[in-house]
C-alpha cells in the first residue's frame, strides 16, 4: 500500500525516468532471521495473518509441521520445516521463516509491465501498489524466490510488504515483535550484517558450526532479508532457498534488449511497407486501366 | 460452393468480364471476427509489451480489463484462425505453381505481375500468410496458457515460465510482422482485395489477373496465356 512518507527509489512498467526517482538516501532496512535459533513456533505467521487483517484458511496437510506447501496471496510468511540428514547420519529439522526477501534488484519489478504497481522505496522495501496492479503474473515469473501470488477474486498480486506501514512509522514489522526466541531481528542493513557475521562467527568458532554463514544473495544485489545458515554451502536444504538467485536472463533479455529488437523490428516493417508504396504504388488490374476509374 | 462463386453476370460495357464472387458471407464474418478478435490482442497485447504502450490499454477500458479480456480474446482467435483452416484447407495446399511463383516473387514486389505464372484462389504469399497466422497463434495460445495459469506450472518446471514468456513473444513478433504485410497488401497495393473482403465480390478482369487459375476453374473460361 502506498506510503506518503516514503521516497520511491523504482517504479515498475514507467515510460521514462520514474516520479521522485531514487531523489532522497535512506537507511535500508533489513529483517534477520537467525535459523538456528528458530524454534518453528509460528508466532511470525500468526502475527502475520493478524497485522495484514488476513484469517486461516483451509490448509492441506502433508505430514509435515508446515502451515501448507507455500505461501500463498494470504498467507505471506511461511515457516518452512525441512527433514535434512546430516553427515554422520542423525536427522535434523530445519525450519525457515520464509517470505519476499526485497531484494536490491527486484525480479518482480523488472518484468512488472504496469505502471507503478510495483514500487521500490528507497529503504529498500519492494512493495506492490494493488490499485495499478492488472493481474498479468508477470512477477511470478520475475521472482527468483517464488513469492508473488495471485488473488483470484481481485485479480491482484499480493505478497509480503515488510510492513511497510509499521516501519514508515518506526515501528518494526509485525513478524519481528512476535518472535519468542529473538531469532527474528530487524534494523538498517549494515546493523544487521554486522549482527548476522557476528553470530555466523560465534557459530564457527564457539560451536564448531564450520559452514555456517550469511545469506545474502549477490545476484539480486543483496536482499533486505538474510539469514543465518548453519550450511551456507547449502541453502537449498532450507526449503528450497536458491543457492544464487539473480533475475531470470529470459526476463532480463525480454524486459531489455528484447524491447529494442522487437520495437526496430515491427518500425522496420511499417517503414519497409511505406517505402514498397512510395517506390511501387499499388498493383493496377487490366480491368482498372480499361475502366479508367485508376490512372 | 465452387458453383457458387460466379455472382452476377453485370452486362459488360467496357468488355471486361462481370463480377466474380471470392469470399462468401460466411468467409468474410470469419475472416473479420478473426481480425477483431487478433487486433483486440495486437493492442492489449503491445500495452504488455512496453511502458511506452501501456496507453493502448487505457483505449480498451484500462490495464485490468485488458489482462481479463486478452487471454479469452486469444482463445477466440485460435478458434477463429481453425474455423478458417476449416473453410480454405482446400486451398492452402502448396502447388508446383507456387513453387514457381515463389521463384518469380521479385516480379510480384515490383508490381510486374504480368512476368508471374498463373495462381489458384489464393498466391503463395497468402498461403504463407495463413500459414504463420495458423501456427503463430497456435503457438500464442499454448505458450498463452503458460502466461495465464503460470501459478499452475510447479516451481520445479520453472523454465516452462521463461519458455512460454519466450515462445509468446517471438510468435507474437512474428505474427505481427505478417499483420503489417496483409494490411499493407490487402489495403494499399491491392485495394480490390480489400472491397472483396467487405462485399464479396472482384472484377473478373482483376481475378483473371491475378488468380487466373482460380479465374479459369470457376468461369470455365480458358482464355489463351501470354
Amino acid at each position: 500500500m502506498s506510503q506518503a512518507t516514503l521516497s520511491v527509489k523504482r517504479i515498475s512498467g514507467h515510460a521514462g525516468p520514474a516520479p521522485g526517482d531514487d531523489v532522497e538516501r535512506d537507511y535500508q532496512v533489513c529483517k534477520l532471521i537467525d535459523t538456528t535459533t528458530c524454534i518453528g513456533c509460528k508466532a511470525c505467521e500468526v502475527a502475520c495473518l493478524e497485522w495484514n487483517g488476513y484469517t486461516f484458511t483451509e490448509t492441506v496437510f502433508d505430514n509435515s509441521y508446515q502451515t501448507m506447501p507455500s505461501t500463498a496471496w494470504n498467507y505471506w510468511n511461511l515457516i518452512k520445516f525441512n527433514e535434512h540428514e546430516r553427515e554422520d547420519g542423525s536427522i535434523t529439522l530445519l525450519m525457515r521463516k520464509d517470505q519476499c526477501m526485497h531484494c536490491a534488484d527486484p525480479g518482480c519489478l523488472a518484468a512488472c509491465p504496469a505502471d507503478g504497481a510495483i514500487v521500490q522505496y528507497t529503504n529498500g522495501i519492494v512493495d506492490f501498489q494493488q490499485q495499478n496492479c492488472i493481474g498479468c503474473g508477470y512477477c511470478v515469473s520475475g521472482c527468483p524466490f517464488d513469492i508473488p501470488k495471485f488473488n483470484p477474486t481481485t485479480k491482484k498480486m499480493f505478497k509480503c510488504t515488510l510492513c511497510v506501514d509499521r516501519v514508515s512509522e518506526g515501528l518494526e514489522p509485525a513478524c519481528i515483535k512476535s518472535c519468542p526466541t529473538g531469532c527474528l531481528h530487524f534494523g538498517t542493513k549494515e546493523d544487521m550484517t554486522y549482527l548476522a557475521e557476528a553470530r555466523a562467527k560465534q557459530l564457527r568458532e564457539d560451536f564448531g558450526i564450520e559452514k555456517a554463514g550469511v545469506y545474502d544473495p549477490e545476484g539480486v544485489g543483496g536482499t533486505g532479508v538474510i539469514y543465518v545458515l548453519h550450511d551456507v554451502t547449502n541453502p537449498e536444504a532450507y526449503g528450497g532457498l536458491p543457492k544464487d538467485p539473480h533475475i531470470p536472463w529470459v526476463v532480463r533479455f525480454w524486459k531489455g534488449p528484447a524491447k529494442w529488437i522487437g520495437n526496430l523490428a515491427m518500425l522496420g516493417g511499417l517503414l519497409g511497407v511505406t517505402l514498397h508504396y512510395l517506390r511501387y504504388g499499388p498493383k493496377q488490374a487490366d480491368a482498372d486501366h480499361k475502366n479508367g476509374d485508376k490512372p | 460452393m465452387s458453383t457458387s462463386h460466379v455472382a452476377t453476370s453485370q452486362p459488360a460495357t467496357d468488355g471486361s468480364p462481370g463480377r466474380i464472387l471470392r469470399y462468401t458471407l460466411t468467409e468474410r464474418v470469419q475472416h473479420w471476427l478473426g481480425a477483431v478478435f487478433y487486433v483486440y490482442c495486437l493492442i492489449t497485447g503491445l500495452a504488455f509489451w512496453s511502458p511506452y504502450m501501456f496507453w493502448l490499454a487505457v483505449l480498451v477500458g484500462g490495464g485490468p480489463t485488458a489482462r481479463f479480456w486478452h487471454p479469452w480474446f486469444g482463445l477466440a482467435s485460435t478458434l477463429s484462425v481453425g474455423w478458417m483452416y476449416k473453410m480454405w484447407r482446400g486451398d492452402l495446399a502448396t502447388t508446383d505453381e507456387d513453387r514457381r511463383w515463389w521463384k518469380s516473387i521479385n516480379y510480384y514486389v515490383a508490381n510486374e505481375d504480368e512476368e508471374l505464372p498463373p495462381v489458384g484462389r489464393f498466391n503463395f504469399g497468402q498461403k504463407l500468410f495463413f500459414w504463420l497466422m495458423f501456427f503463430g497463434v497456435i503457438l500464442l495460445l499454448i505458450s498463452g496458457l503458460g502466461l495465464w495459469f503460470v501459478e499452475s506450472i510447479p516451481w520445479s518446471l520453472r523454465w516452462l515460465r521463461y519458455l512460454a514468456v519466450t515462445v509468446h513473444v517471438v510468435a507474437a513478433m512474428a505474427t505481427i510482422g505478417a499483420f503489417i504485410i496483409h494490411i499493407y497488401m490487402s489495403v494499399f497495393m491491392e485495394p480490390e482485395s480489400f472491397q472483396a473482403m467487405i462485399h464479396g465480390d472482384v472484377p473478373g478482369a482483376w481475378a483473371r489477373t491475378y488468380h487466373r487459375l482460380w479465374y479459369e476453374q470457376i468461369t470455365g473460361n480458358r482464355s489463351p496465356r501470354k
